[in-house]
């Protein structure tokens, strides 16, 4: 029997579509449970130049100017491992990746 | 014909200024990586093709960029920089201590002979090398478990290693700053680490002429004389004609030895640029005009070059990588402000010209010779 997988959409901020060379919108597929923890470990697979500009490579730890937002809501102190919102895992939200507002 | 390639790193990207040997018509190519703070761009004395580049901001963290086409076109490569092993701890600036913990890459010394081998000097301060062409960083970790380390404290800047001079004779010898520190030597290509600070005086530090503690800005060595370096404290101008083993202070006549930048001509040992900065607490020039000295007695006697640059209402900074010279003749000298300015002489400073003047904050400034 094959896990169920989602689709997630993910929005990132224009530094990181550069760098990753991907359109206005990722798309990622993950197993069930969707987390943000699978939904990361995707986008880090799927663009490998990610890695380290969202999260901490080692200890996966959120840099400290990096938002999670989805469904109007802010996600980005909630446990990793915690179920996406259903519309995110549904595809209808997308998960947005969001640049602190920090100045600069 | 020969030209210069000038490599620009702003608080906000990238550039590239082009020229040919005459040095008067120059392309501004960039911003490259715009938005990001670029520290350090440095191109490979063994392929001038060859260039890497420093890339960060607080939010996304450190990228490292390469290009195999002089500028042109760029690629991220490897950004791990693990620590080799325990971190060990550094004195926090309340005097607590704390683990070294990667933040940024200052700068990157590709080595002279190898296209695909380069150094970098990251904060907290620790030596990293690439033997692939920046995929993957090794850090060589003797210099951060030096016995000193727990007692080293970080300068205003962050704990920094800013400087890294490879011998041009290919002995093995390193040289490496930290802010702050102090300077270091390696003679058996950084396996173990010596502090080469004997002869400097902080008055910052509880004990002034300590092994280690001192704020070294900056130093530089000309290739042909490679045991002479000279030294941009924090505050004074410094030599060593020992590979420094010992220092003496050359500041002479300065109207104030407080800077970041020092540089030597290319073609003379013993001429010497720094750019005065009023204080530590007032990082500009003195009575707001930008002036570069020169010193063609190896220090002591200085003259000051102002024909070119604004002598009045001037309050920029020149940070520690924002001076370079070219290896034409006459040697052109290079300057960048915090200002945004770049400005250049072709004449071993005697007349300046503006390259280009709206930048973003000039982080850093390298030039290759083109053949």
């Amino acid at each position: 029997m094959t896990a169920a997988t989602a689709t997630v959409r993910i929005v990132l901020p224009a530094h990181l579509r550069r760098l990753a060379g991907s359109g206005s919108e990722t798309r990622v597929e993950v197993s069930e449970p969707v987390t943000l923890e699978s939904v990361l470990g995707a986008l880090e697979s799927a663009y490998p130049v990610l890695v380290g500009t969202i999260r901490d490579r080692r200890t996966g730890q959120r840099r400290a100017f990096i938002r999670f937002f989805a469904c109007e809501l802010d996600l980005s102190n909630d446990r990793v491992d915690e179920r996406l919102p259903p519309p995110v895992v549904a595809g209808s939200e997308p998960l947005l990746v969001v640049g602190a507002m920090a100045g600069g | 014909m020969s030209g210069v390639r000038v490599l620009v790193g702003t608080a906000k990207g990238a550039f590239v200024l082009t020229a040919d040997g005459e040095r008067s018509d120059w392309k501004v190519d960039g911003p490259h990586f715009g938005g990001w703070e670029i520290y350090h761009l440095a191109g490979s004395p063994a392929d001038p093709d060859r260039l890497y580049a420093s890339q960060s901001t607080g939010w996304f963290g450190q990228l490292i960029q390469r290009s195999d086409d002089g500028g042109r076109s760029w690629r991220p490569m490897g950004n791990d920089f693990p620590y080799d092993g325990e971190p060990g701890t550094h004195l926090w600036y309340d005097g607590t201590s704390r683990p070294f913990a990667f933040t940024r890459v200052w700068h990157l010394e590709p080595s002279p002979a190898d296209p695909d081998l380069v150094y970098a000097g990251i904060e907290d301060a620790a030596l990293f090398r690439s033997s692939d062409g920046g995929e993957s960083w090794t850090e060589l970790p003797a210099l951060r478990q030096h016995p000193s380390a727990p007692q080293w404290q970080p300068g205003a800047g962050g704990m920094c290693l800013h400087t890294l001079i490879l011998d041009p004779r290919g002995n093995d010898r390193i040289y490496a700053a930290i802010s702050a520190a102090g300077a270091f030597r390696s003679d058996d290509a950084g396996t173990s680490w010596t502090p080469i600070n004997r002869g400097l005086r902080s008055e910052g530090i509880p004990d002034p002429d300590a092994e280690v503690g001192h704020c070294v800005h900056k130093i530089a060595m000309h290739p042909e004389r490679p045991d002479v370096l000279y030294m941009q404290k924090h505050w004074d101008v410094m030599r060593s004609d020992d590979a420094g083993a010992n220092w003496r202070e050359i500041s002479g006549d300065l109207p104030t030895d407080f800077g970041f930048a020092i540089d030597v001509h290319a073609h003379d040992p013993d001429t010497v640029y720094v750019v005065p900065i009023k204080s530590d607490s007032e990082h500009y020039p003195p009575e707001g005009k930008l002036r570069v000295y020169r010193s063609r007695t190896g220090g002591q006697e200085w003259e000051p070059l102002t024909k070119g640059l604004p002598q009045a209402d001037c309050y920029v900074n020149v940070l520690r990588d924002a001076m370079a010279v070219d290896g034409l003749d006459d040697c052109g000298i290079y300057v960048g402000t915090t200002g945004g300015q770049v400005y250049a002489s072709r004449d071993a400073g005697d007349h300046w010209t503006t390259i280009v003047h709206d930048l973003p904050r000039v982080m850093s400034v390298e030039v290759q010779t083109l053949p």
